[in-house]
């Protein structure tokens, strides 16, 4: 064990009966490195006595002196007597400071593992989205009667707000919203006429763009645009106003946080919404068109033609009705995962991914439930 | 970490000649600091006189205009590649904790033990619940994450991380703000064993006349874009205006008048 001779910080021989350490050098983080096992080894060493000598130490650091300690108090618990001879008064200190009261203190967060972990890992999460479902209907209760509050009382309404969060949300979302629809509007053309030449029906491409742009791509590209760059800007304004306590701040001015922080965003975001929609829908139709003159040698007045003898107005209706709903259900979402965050930085991350994900969810969810609802009413 | 070589001489840290610029407004000028090894120094000066940005200076986080600081006889170099030579030999307290919010106050603990290598894990976890125990706080800390606890406690969970590997020095950026008097005071007991034991050198901007009076060896007071250095006794006869009413404020009197004050200048 001890063969290094001279330079070893750590010499241990029998002397009648006793084990004796003799300890010498630097005993610090660096040394315990390579001890930690030698030294734990030694406390399991069946003894009746242990004898530390430590007048050979020239430094002492806090790892050392939990070493040393460690290891008089296995071979105590083991019932050996022990004893430290020659400790430096300079070193007295550090080794009663080199306390563990707890060694059974967790330093990790529970981790959980077995087979069980999946299924209690499922649970949990069904609990907590239904948790997430009744606290964002009690939230939307909520916004409402301050909506009906600011409605019977409209000098409320914090105007310059709301039209700063239109500009923010809509204003400066036409360009993106613009431009992926009309790709997609080209994609959806191109993939049509492609089709739709094998058995001549070529010119019907109008038709199936004008349905599919009006009633559901329009409206849902844009919706998935702004939960992504709105919904998320919600989340991430109001959660860091949370961590700064603002929002505390604000409700101890005698301030509603949903009057000040969530109305003006779910005011804008309602109004803005149907404005877009009808933005995306004109750049997807155009997509097609460009298509259409291109590859079917259509004109753009034929185009228009076709177009309108191939929808309704209900083409139309159905994607503005649903654009206030996807608003609502996006400013909602946003501004209640914000008022989520606590605490750290981190969780404004966590829960602005959450805000994004959750709307987009809720979105493709209720566009389903529309469509199932409009064929049943026949719109 | 100190390693097995003894200790060099020399002073822990040399300030030479430092410019610090933010934009048109200067902060220091020209300013000289030598502090010697195994003493406890106090940082003081009124708000933006620039106390920070000297620790963040000598740590190699903010580069100077001017220049030239050595620390433990290495020369900072501003571009990282120093504080590599350095890593483990200097930690540093933030004024919040500046904790890592991912990870718990035990596994903060042990970034720089696993960046330093070779530890036993299970040594790992006893030293960063030692640690957690040398600082105040309560066994069950260890395992929670900074959100859970409180100002306080963040700060000596911070002070807990910055001893990690038993540096040479430390430097502390007001480590006893916010804690109750008897916090503070085993603070400053904990800050004397570790030198007593350890020779630690210590660099702290504080404001706590207590702590100034109780450990600190000597007292840098930023004023006028310099520094002055001296012991408590030097300083109190000053004739600088801001020293003055610095050390001969009604606060300054309570804390000094105390008898503490001879253990201070031992």
């Amino acid at each position: 064990m001890a063969d290094i001779g001279v330079a070893d910080p750590l010499d241990l021989r029998e002397e009648g009966g006793a084990l004796v350490l003799r300890l010498s050098g630097r005993w610090t983080l660096d040394t315990m490195r390579r001890l930690d096992r030698e030294l734990r080894a030694t406390a399991r060493r069946p003894i009746h006595r242990l004898v530390v000598e430590a007048e050979g130490l020239t430094g002492l650091d806090s790892a050392g002196a939990w070493a040393i300690r460690r290891t008089l108090e296995q071979a105590e618990a083991r019932g050996a007597e022990t004893e430290l001879r020659g400790l430096s008064d300079a070193y007295r200190p550090i080794l009663d400071k080199a306390v563990v009261p707890d060694p059974r203190a967790p330093v990790a967060p529970p981790s959980r593992t077995g087979l069980l972990a999946p299924l209690e890992g499922a649970g949990r999460a069904v609990l907590h989205a239904a948790h997430v479902g009744r606290n964002l209907a009690g939230f939307f209760g909520y916004t409402l009667v301050t909506l009906g509050g600011v409605l019977v009382r409209p000098w409320r309404l914090r105007v310059t707000a709301t039209v700063a969060q239109m500009e923010a949300t809509g204003l400066n979302a036409l360009p993106i919203v613009g431009l992926l629809c009309f790709l997609v509007g080209i994609v959806l053309a191109y993939m049509g006429a492609l089709q739709l030449k094998q058995f001549g029906a070529d010119i019907l491409t109008v038709n199936l763009v004008g349905v599919a742009v009006l009633r559901e791509i329009g409206i849902l590209l844009a919706a998935i645009i702004v939960a992504g760059r709105s919904g998320s800007a919600f989340a991430a304004q109001i959660g860091t106003m949370k961590v700064n306590q603002e929002v505390d701040a604000l409700e101890t001015m005698g301030l509603s946080a949903v009057e000040v922080l969530v109305l003006p965003r779910l005011i804008a975001l309602i109004i803005v919404m149907p404005l877009l929609t009808v933005w995306a829908d004109a750049a997807g139709l155009l997509g097609g068109s460009v298509v259409a003159l291109f590859l079917l040698d259509l004109s753009f007045a034929q185009f228009l033609t076709q177009l309108k003898a191939a929808v309704s107005f209900w083409d139309f209706g159905t994607g503005m009705l649903k654009a206030p709903v996807f608003a609502l259900v996006i400013a909602l979402v946003g501004c209640y995962d914000g008022l989520r965050v606590s605490g750290s930085a981190e969780s404004v991350g966590r829960y602005t991914t959450r805000a994004v994900v959750e709307s987009i969810f809720l979105v493709i969810v209720l566009d389903a439930l529309f469509a199932v609802a409009f064929a049943e009413i026949g719109i | 970490m100190t390693g097995a070589a003894p200790p060099q001489d020399g002073p822990a840290i040399e300030v030479r000649g430092v410019v610090t610029r933010f934009g048109t407004t200067t902060i220091h000028d020209g300013l000289d600091l030598t502090v010697k090894r195994g003493e406890i120094i106090g940082v003081v000066g009124g708000s933006g006189t620039g106390k920070t940005v000297l620790l963040r200076t000598i740590i190699g986080l903010q580069k100077p205009a001017d220049g030239e600081v050595t620390l433990l006889g290495e020369t900072v170099a501003w571009d990282g590649s120093s504080t590599e030579a350095l890593a483990g030999r200097f930690g540093m307290l933030f004024q919040d904790g500046a904790l890592f919010s991912a990870l718990t106050v035990g596994q903060n603990i042990q970034v720089p033990m696993r960046e330093c290598g070779g530890i036993p894990p299970q040594l790992m976890d006893e030293l960063s619940r030692l640690k957690v125990s040398l600082v105040g706080l309560p066994p069950d800390a260890c395992g929670k994450f900074p959100s859970e606890l409180s100002g306080g406690m963040k700060k000596r969970a911070g002070l807990a991380r910055a001893l990690a590997l038993d540096p040479d020095v430390v430097f502390l950026d007001e480590p006893t703000a916010g804690l109750d008097p008897i916090g503070a005071s085993d603070f400053d007991e904990l800050i004397l064993d570790l030198r007593r034991a350890l020779g630690l050198t210590v660099v702290m901007v504080t404001h706590d006349l207590d702590s100034l009076a109780r450990i600190c060896d000597r007292i840098a007071v930023l004023v006028d874009k310099k520094i002055v250095v001296g012991t408590m006794e030097e300083l109190t006869g000053s004739q600088h205006p801001w020293i003055r009413s610095y050390f001969h404020g009604p606060r300054a009197r309570a804390a000094f008048d105390r008898p503490a004050l001879a253990g201070a200048q031992e």
